[in-house]
């Protein structure tokens, strides 16, 4: 009998400890995790307004603005069917560039502008975040189905803009 | 030439493993000498020909021999040395050989340190790490070999600049001694449950291997740490990205896996729990291989990876997994111990190590892979981030803290309650009383964070002072498994305390200095004195001096640069560092502003950063004091005489 009551207590302990991880673990995770959005994404007005999201794309040819001697900069992410103006106000990483792919992380502004917390690193030239190639593989196919040369006119349109331009740099 | 000799080495080693691998467990069954003996002489043969061929290919990067495809991508003439040796794991083929040859390093310890075990048991040990040795050698000869030609190039296109540093040079390494010894745990386990004998001594025998590995990994684990902390530019010390997570799993559970080790050793109970920790923590180890390798995860930290590969490392790990899980469900009937102990004793403190430990590397799994799961799913492209594992972690490891502290002291089988209030209200009254003053102290303002950090790693240092003092001996009659307790428990702490006074009282900043002006920082004076350019071996530079003052004494100048190494034409940040014992100061030089010379700096005060590593350090050494423990080697003696 004692031994039972024994084993009863280890576990209800057990289910108790369990129990609590679980629900520490789940309410975390709704709590924290971050969604990933295209340009056209936003544009759609598909994403959140003044919640936290990551936005990612290639950097628009001539979009980084910058006021001499001021750390404040602006850039367009494009993937190549709409553009989002993000805000930044800090040091880019080693890798950032324009015509290069990059990720960002921050809120949406009531003014459509992004203003980023964070703009994510690469470690390497040729390495090109997944989501962002795939989200690029999926507009194109998009323009393509949609208007058939549409994506055409927009390279012989803005020839910095298409991705071989960019894939050749 | 040389490089065919290193290919051919890798088919002689294969063979060997193959050999290993089958021959002397066949003998293990029908009791064939012959057979069994045959274990020692492959572990030596797979050794030497992995490393042959090893040592080919350190030879085809330092004769920069720009026909062997693997060289060319990650190799450049101008390399420093160094580099051109540490070049050799930079990239994914060459990793993977240093994975083989760690593993036949171990595999040949073990045949070697281990007369105390009974041949047969060492055969099937021997035979079950000659397998898992076939499955990467199989892996590296089928799907990325090193030693793959093309036509003679001019020139190689060099090892990512980040990887250019000392630091990252001897981290794998580290890191991959610890991670692969968990596979002699792992074969430890399997050749017990094909014996069928879970005894306290399979326990006994695969501890030191265990420990050690766990040092390693700990070793490996902090150096990366650091490394991140330097070379990228950034300033931060652990990112919770899937790359640091995927080897913090295994460290975990590992972790685990020694503690319920001494459960099974000394007690015979836990078996069951202990084989199926074995096998997880190897598994882990090679998830993340699998998630390193796949390119299946976004990562800071993931260079060149290929998802054709990560199928191979995926069947592998389901092999590894599958196999002995299946020889668990044969033998779990006889795994049931008899042993008996109360809900208050030493058994139910290790019980409840291992619990939130499990869970703690669950709550990582699950973090990690997550984002996975939603993208097959298409539920969305979603990440997770730090603050998921902070608000999960945190709260864990308090509880952790507060475990360990009571569980040292437990006694075995059943204790008294009012013994252990009689014992424990004095360390906990010093750790409140620490957790009250030390912040007035050393802290700027107070938090109840700060409150809750130092309270139970000072819970943790004074429990495990006690229970050292408790023992009533002196100095050297110490035992080593105590010292490596003791130092195990203050290490944890000492890096509770670096975690949070440098997440409470960080500060960081990105500003815009012109030459001669100055940003103040938690009272340091940072002052930006303009940049120059420098030249390194295979870079150029832009370095900027930053002087730093407090209470208007110069106490450091600090060299920050933007390099750009002249093949890959990447920009690289070399963070200046004031490294010291209760806080680092950091800068790093982002770009130009204008054309007076003004750049954007990046500057950090981080306090008691270094107990971290230093913490780490701690825990290090104490695995291994405990491996050095006279029974271990009492132990040997005898049976190498009889």
């Amino acid at each position: 009998m004692k031994a039972r009551n024994k084993r009863i207590v280890f576990v209800i302990l057990g289910l108790i400890a369990v129990g609590a991880a679980g629900g520490l673990i789940t309410s975390a995770l709704q709590k924290y995790t971050t969604y990933y959005y295209t340009p056209t994404k936003v544009v759609n007005k598909e994403a959140p307004v003044d919640s936290l999201f990551k936005l990612g794309g290639m950097v628009r040819k001539g979009s980084l603005l910058r006021e001499e001697g001021k750390l404040e900069v602006e850039f367009v992410l494009t993937d190549y069917k709409n553009d989002v103006k993000v805000r930044y106000n800090g040091i880019l990483p080693d890798l950032f560039k324009e015509k290069q792919a990059a990720v960002t992380k921050g809120h949406l502004g009531t003014d459509g502008i992004f203003v980023a917390e964070e703009v994510l690193a690469k470690h390497d030239e040729s390495y090109m975040p997944p989501e962002v190639a795939e989200s690029l593989k999926k507009e194109a196919k998009d323009v393509k189905n949609e208007t058939g040369s549409a994506a055409d006119s927009t390279t012989t349109s803005n020839p910095s803009t298409s991705s071989t331009g960019a894939a050749k740099e | 030439m040389i490089p065919e000799l290193g290919h051919m080495s890798l088919i002689l080693a294969l063979s060997i493993a193959i050999i290993m691998g089958l021959v002397p467990l066949y003998g293990s069954f029908r009791s064939n000498a012959n057979f069994i003996a045959l274990a020692k002489p492959a572990a030596l043969g797979q050794f030497t020909f992995v490393a042959i061929s090893f040592g080919c290919l350190v030879y085809a990067f330092l004769s920069d021999d720009f026909s062997v495809r693997y060289v060319t991508s990650t190799s450049n003439s101008a390399l420093p040395n160094l580099f051109k040796v540490s070049g050799v794991w930079g990239g994914h083929e060459g990793s993977l050989l240093l994975w083989a040859l760690v593993l036949s390093c171990w595999t040949l310890a073990v045949a070697l340190f281990s007369r105390s075990i009974p041949v047969v048991m060492l055969a099937r040990v021997l035979s079950v790490l000659g397998l898992v040795s076939v499955g990467i050698l199989l892996f590296i000869l089928l799907t990325s070999n090193p030693f793959d030609r093309i036509p003679m190039q001019r020139d190689g296109r060099d090892l990512n600049p980040l990887l250019q540093d000392f630091g990252l040079a001897i981290h794998p390494p580290m890191l991959y001694i610890g991670y692969v010894g968990f596979a002699v745990t792992y074969a430890f386990s399997v050749a017990a449950l094909i014996g069928g004998k879970l005894d306290a001594a399979w326990a006994r025998w695969a501890r030191p291997w265990t420990n050690i590995a766990w040092a390693f990994l700990t070793i490996g684990i902090a150096l990366g740490s650091w490394w991140a902390y330097y070379e990228l530019g950034w300033g931060g010390w652990w990112f919770w990205d899937p790359v640091e997570n995927a080897s913090f799993m295994p460290w975990i559970l590992g972790t685990a896996l020694i503690h319920s080790l001494v459960v099974t050793e000394k007690r015979g109970m836990f078996k069951a729990w202990t084989v199926l920790l074995a096998v997880g923590t190897f598994s882990l180890s090679l998830l993340g291989t699998f998630l390193v390798r796949s390119g299946v995860i976004t990562s800071v930290h993931s260079f060149a990876s290929d998802p054709t590969r990560g199928i191979f490392i995926l069947m592998l790990l389901l092999i590894v997994i599958g196999s002995a899980l299946i020889l668990f469900s044969i033998r779990a009937p006889k795994l049931a111990s008899n042993a008996k102990f109360e809900l208050l004793s030493k058994e139910t403190g290790l019980l409840a190590n291992n619990v939130i430990l499990v869970v703690m590397t669950l709550a990582v799994l699950l973090g990690t892979l997550f984002p996975l799961i939603t993208d097959a799913l298409a539920i969305g492209k979603i990440s997770v981030g730090p603050p998921y594992f902070n608000m999960v972690m945190v709260p864990l490891a308090v509880v952790l803290a507060a475990v360990m502290g009571v569980g040292l002291l437990l006694r075995w089988k059943s204790d008294k309650q009012q013994r252990l209030i009689k014992l424990l209200w004095l360390p906990l009254a010093l750790s409140i009383v620490a957790a009250i003053v030390l912040p007035l102290i050393f802290a700027p303002h107070y938090t109840g964070h700060t409150f809750m950090g130092l309270l139970i790693s000072g819970w943790i240092i004074s429990t495990a002072i006690l229970w050292i003092v408790k023992q009533k001996r002196s100095l050297f009659a110490i035992s080593g498994a105590s010292w490596g307790a003791l130092f195990g428990h203050i290490g944890l702490a000492v890096a509770f305390i670096g975690i949070t006074f440098v997440s409470l009282y960080n500060m960081e900043k990105d500003i815009s200095l012109a030459p001669g002006k100055s940003y103040v920082l938690s009272g340091y004076e940072f002052k930006f004195q303009g940049v120059t350019n420098v030249e390194g071996p295979n870079y150029v530079a832009h370095q900027g001096l930053i002087e730093v003052y407090q209470n208007g004494q110069k106490i450091t100048e600090l060299k920050a640069q933007k390099r750009t190494y002249r093949v890959q034409k990447m920009p690289m940040t070399e963070a200046g560092i004031n490294a010291g014992f209760f806080r680092d100061l950091f800068v790093a030089l982002g770009e130009p502003l204008d054309e007076k010379g003004t750049w954007s700096l990046r500057v950090q005060y981080k306090p008691f950063l270094r107990w971290i590593w230093l913490g780490a350090i701690l825990m290090a050494l104490g695995a291994i004091m405990a491996t050095l423990d006279k029974r271990y080697r009492r132990l040997n003696n005898i049976k190498g005489v009889s």
